[in-house]
């Protein structure tokens, strides 16, 4: 943390006042807001329960809003290293549009705003479980773990979870076995999406000094890792079908989709020089952001034919 | 841009601009989301509640 304090070099007489409504609107990470959003509504149709459609709607905006609000505030206390990394130096903050503190205010302000207006349309659990998720993404894992342990990803990656259980509790003020299983299949499925980017970005991190698991353990036991839990995932992966509450063809469909992701893991394995080393991390990495969203998709489908 | 006797440039007026409006919406968003939410949850009877 300390580290971080002298990472500043911010001018204190910068009153701000230069940032436009759209790097506001970056500062929301919207490509994560979305992923949030669809893993929340999953939870929430697949959730028992009567909720009235608007109030649905409405609950799914505010976990979107307290996503992003997480996502201002993880910018705020990451605007040194950010700087550093070139994946990251054009966010706001590093590119002198908007100044740490105005993304600071409006991160708190969005994080009060959305875990208030949940509570107030669905329940006191799932305002509950989201003031958690942004505790646990901004606190957990922004201000402590990503600076001090190469396990960042693994544990911070309940952060990335949890929006399907905030989705479920929405509608039935509960946390069930079910809901459990969706955060554990987003749980499993984050340490090799991230391994595959920090293998193809390992130079950055290192510049940034940030422990990823390639910088701190180095690339092969980092393939070693993204194998093992691509192994775990398959399981996981076909766990709503094992519990009992999706069909089999789910069933096949997620096992096929494991064993995909499973060998591109073993790709990643294998193939370990070069640039050749490099589009083979690419490739694991984009799989598992389709991976997951046919996933979803697929129960969320189930639950909508159902419906019917 | 000090904190006494700042004087803004076009460009900063116009984002300024733009910050308004979209907290203006905001608002007006916000002051929506509470009236559709308090018909929901209350229902039509909201007005034939004793005092």
């Amino acid at each position: 943390m300390l580290e971080q304090t002298q990472g500043l070099h911010e001018d204190a007489t910068d009153l701000g006042g230069r940032g436009r409504v759209s790097d506001y609107i970056a500062l929301l990470k919207p490509r994560v807001m979305s992923l949030v959003v669809f893993t929340a509504a999953v939870g929430l149709v697949m959730a028992p329960g009567n909720q009235h459609p608007v109030l649905s709607f409405i609950s799914i905006f505010c976990i979107a809003v307290g996503g992003g609000a997480s996502g201002a505030l993880n910018m705020w206390w990451d605007a040194d290293i950010d700087a550093v990394m070139s994946r990251t130096k054009m966010r706001p903050i590093p590119a002198g549009k908007i100044t740490r503190q105005e993304a600071f205010s409006f991160g708190i302000v969005l994080s009060f705003g959305s875990v208030l207006t949940l509570g107030l349309v669905a329940n006191w659990v799932a305002a509950g479980l989201l003031a958690f998720t942004i505790f646990f993404y901004v606190v957990i894992y922004t201000m402590w773990l990503k600076r001090c342990t190469p396990q960042n990803i693994v544990i911070g990656g309940a952060a990335g979870a949890l929006p399907p259980m905030v989705g479920w509790a929405a509608v039935t003020g509960d946390v069930t076995l079910v809901s459990i299983a969706l955060f554990m299949i987003t749980f499993t499925w984050t340490p090799p999406h991230f391994w595959a980017l920090a293998l193809v970005k390992s130079d950055d991190y290192q510049k940034a000094g940030v422990p990823m698991l390639p910088v701190v353990a180095g690339e092969t036991a980092t393939r070693y890792q993204i194998v093992l839990y691509s192994l775990l995932l398959l399981p996981v992966g076909m766990s709503p079908y094992f519990l009992g509450f999706a069909s089999v063809f789910y069933g096949v469909g997620s096992a096929i989709l494991g064993l995909v992701f499973l060998s591109y893991g073993i790709r990643v394995w294998r193939v370990r020089e070069g640039d050749a080393a490099k589009k083979t991390a690419m490739s694991l990495f984009r799989f598992s952001l389709f991976y997951l969203m046919l996933i979803f998709a697929g129960l969320l489908a189930e639950n909508m034919v159902s419906l019917v | 841009m000090s904190k006494q006797n700042a004087v803004l440039s076009e460009e900063q007026i116009k984002t300024r601009r733009g910050r308004s409006v979209a907290i203006a919406v905001t608002l007006g968003v916000l002051v929506a989301l509470f009236y559709v939410i308090t018909i929901v949850k209350l229902g039509p009877g909201i007005m034939a509640r004793p005092l």
